[in-house]
């Protein structure tokens, strides 16, 4: 929630002042991401009290940062916000990749776009972000985007869309068959169409989608892959769905910002989160796969046949959508205020 | 002669100091919470917004001018928009909707309240306030819990048979007028009960007695009394909730835009803090403008009594 974020900026600059006693490491990460296990067995074995600080949305975050926000050592940011972050210089470079568990790293995310050769930052967990319908009301194909778009009477007016511009307009750039990061106008007004035509049947633009699933307002919304499993667990019928024309994917990283209180501490942090035993733990609590080779024999074993950790076989590989340029972040931000208007 | 300045100089020199000694917190106050933030916010909003968030110290009016214009991408024209000021419209359209809905249902209530007994009235007023012990925000989601297609009100219409599917009743502007209402009806019973709590009802009896019409007596007897009393529950409505961020954003369902969540966009998705700045600064003006006629409208009618 936003008025969430509002306080927590609140509560995070009252105690972000510069007294801080040794033994302490601060996250700053989104809420109910941190397994309180792994936090329990990390100040255990390295005598250090950690504080859990959240956000709402990386935009928080970068917004919060920006305005000076100091004091955390370890913040977690998606692929973009690295790629930002580092262009902006605003982490330190604490060579993830000279840590004695770097060996761990899955070579599939170790030369990525974000942050080539992993010299800022290392894997916390990834994923998808798709849709996923209520397979005891939708009948019919449901592995198309045509079911958001193009809904059948049962979906129409029980869309849930995420209230996240670069979010919903990937997802009907990619219905529309348009490149991403798209600058041009021809093709941003398409968009803009095809969103004004679906908005009657939206029921609400909320990006906590679980609650209008699981209680039945919304029976198709847009999803996070680990999220939309922990839906499933309260609703079975819910079924999370790798549509043809394929779908974002996603990697949230940690890193240190600069002006960190105590590097050392993060950085030991970070090589405990490259520990196969311990970056399970985050896959079992937030239901995300996480990059760190040989975790899968310690994460959950419910996780393992998840479909929505699982995709099936011919599934089209996610599609990871770096930073775009002022221009098109400009079109985009022109599209969502006439689309909410 | 020294002597006596001497005498008088510390009785001087202490009363200046009480004096700025008195004023120096209100000063203080009011400079760190009040004038230094806006001038913040109106040094922001002429300046060039960063690529993702902060500013650029360059002078720029586009904040301003992004209100009521947009650019051409093609030839970086100038082109009348409407959007942001329909978006400014529906933010006081609500807010004047929730003052008069307020208005009309504060009346009867604060009436009532002010006619009960000395030893009621306590247990009234003390039963207006126990809902604001809870969170904002957890009233927001309740009311939104209660008003949504599955919820006990949809619920309860359905049974009695004169609907078979659920009325709207919530994601839409109905549901963010109610929840205006909902939030802030207590500025204005409060401020009313005060009004009528102090009317003396033989003024009314007197009136009557004198053969004022009912019509007449309310206009010119009741009205008057009530006048500091309307104003300040007004004001205390309308000011909050054309800035009101939580109801559009829960009751609405994030579908329709008022201007506090357009400002707050600036801020987090679209990166243009110059222009939320700008925003932020036509909200003020659009306040100012409202707080001076109502205090004018209102200084001029007491002068007629």
């Amino acid at each position: 929630m936003k008025l969430n974020s509002i306080l927590l900026t609140t509560a995070a600059i009252a105690w972000a002042s510069p007294a801080f006693a040794a033994g302490d490491l601060f996250i700053y990460t989104y809420g109910e991401y941190t397994p309180p296990d792994l936090v329990a067995k990390f100040e255990k074995a390295f005598d250090v009290k950690v504080h859990v600080d959240t956000f709402d949305s990386m935009e928080t975050m970068l917004a919060k940062l920006r305005a000076g926000a100091g004091g955390y050592d370890i913040v977690v940011a998606g692929d973009p916000n690295i790629q930002l972050m580092i262009s902006e210089n605003m982490l330190e470079k604490i060579d993830v990749n000279a840590m004695p568990n770097y060996v761990n790293v899955d070579e599939r995310w170790r030369d990525v776009y974000w942050d080539s050769g992993r010299q800022y930052s290392a894997p916390w967990a990834w994923g998808s972000t798709s849709f996923m319908v209520d397979s005891a009301v939708v009948k019919g194909d449901i592995n198309t985007l045509g079911v958001l778009f193009n809904p059948p009477a049962e979906v129409k007016g029980r869309i849930n869309m995420m209230r996240d511009v670069n979010e919903v307009i990937n997802i009907a750039l990619r219905y529309l068959n348009l490149p991403r990061c798209n600058e041009n106008p021809e093709d941003m007004k398409k968009v803009l169409e095809l969103l004004e035509t679906q908005k009657q049947w939206v029921k609400s633009y909320n990006s906590e989608f679980k609650e209008p699933l699981v209680s039945g307002e919304a029976v198709a919304s847009m999803a996070w892959n680990g999220y939309a499993m922990r839906a499933r667990d309260e609703k079975p019928s819910l079924v999370y769905v790798y549509p043809k024309e394929g779908f974002t994917g996603w990697m949230d990283n940690l890193a240190v910002p600069k002006g960190a209180p105590d590097i050392e501490n993060a950085k030991t942090f970070i090589n405990f989160m490259m520990n196969p035993e311990n970056a399970a733990m985050v896959s079992t609590y937030a239901r995300y796969s996480n990059g760190i080779k040989g975790s899968e024999k310690f994460v959950d074993p419910k996780l393992a046949t998840a479909p929505e950790l699982a995709p099936p076989a011919g599934t089209p590989a996610p599609e990871f959508i770096p930073n775009c340029s002022p221009a098109s972040t400009k079109l985009y931000d022109r599209v969502w205020t006439k689309l909410l208007n | 002669m020294t002597a006596q300045a001497e005498l008088r100089s510390p009785f001087r020199v202490s009363k200046r100091l009480a004096f700025t000694g008195l004023l120096l917190p209100a000063v203080g106050v009011i400079t760190i919470f009040m004038i230094a933030p806006v001038a913040i916010v109106f040094v922001y909003s002429f300046l060039e917004p960063a690529r993702y968030g902060g500013v650029v110290w360059n002078f720029s009016v586009e904040g301003y001018l992004q209100i009521l214009f947009e650019r051409d991408f093609v030839d970086g024209s100038l082109q009348f928009s409407a959007d942001y000021l329909v978006i400014l419209w529906r933010s006081v359209f609500q807010a004047a909707i929730c003052t008069v809905l307020c208005l009309m249902i504060s009346v009867p209530t604060a009436y009532f309240i002010a006619t009960r007994s000395e030893r009621t009235k306590p247990i009234w007023i003390f039963l207006i306030t126990v809902p604001y012990w809870v969170n904002l925000l957890i009233r927001t989601i309740a009311l939104l819990f209660i008003l949504r297609d599955d919820g006990p009100l949809n619920k309860a219409i359905m049974m009695t048979g004169l609907t078979t599917s659920p009325l709207p009743l919530s994601y839409n502007n109905f549901a963010i007028g109610l929840g205006l209402v909902y939030s802030f009806l207590p500025f204005m019973v409060l401020p009313l009960y005060s009004a009528f709590e102090r009317f003396d009802f033989r003024l009314l009896e007197a009136a009557y007695d004198l053969y004022a019409s009912r019509r007449v007596a309310f206009f010119k007897i009741v009205l008057p009394v009530m006048r500091p009393g309307l104003i300040a529950g007004s004001l205390l409505v309308f000011i909050p909730s054309i800035g009101s961020y939580l109801a559009p954003d829960i009751l609405g369902g994030g579908k329709t835009l008022m201007i506090g969540n357009l400002i707050g966009t600036q801020f987090q998705g679209a990166h243009n803090w110059p222009f939320g700045a700008a925003l932020s600064m036509i909200l003020l003006t659009v306040t100012l403008i409202v707080l001076i006629w109502m205090a004018r409208r209102s200084a001029r009618k007491n002068t007629g009594y």
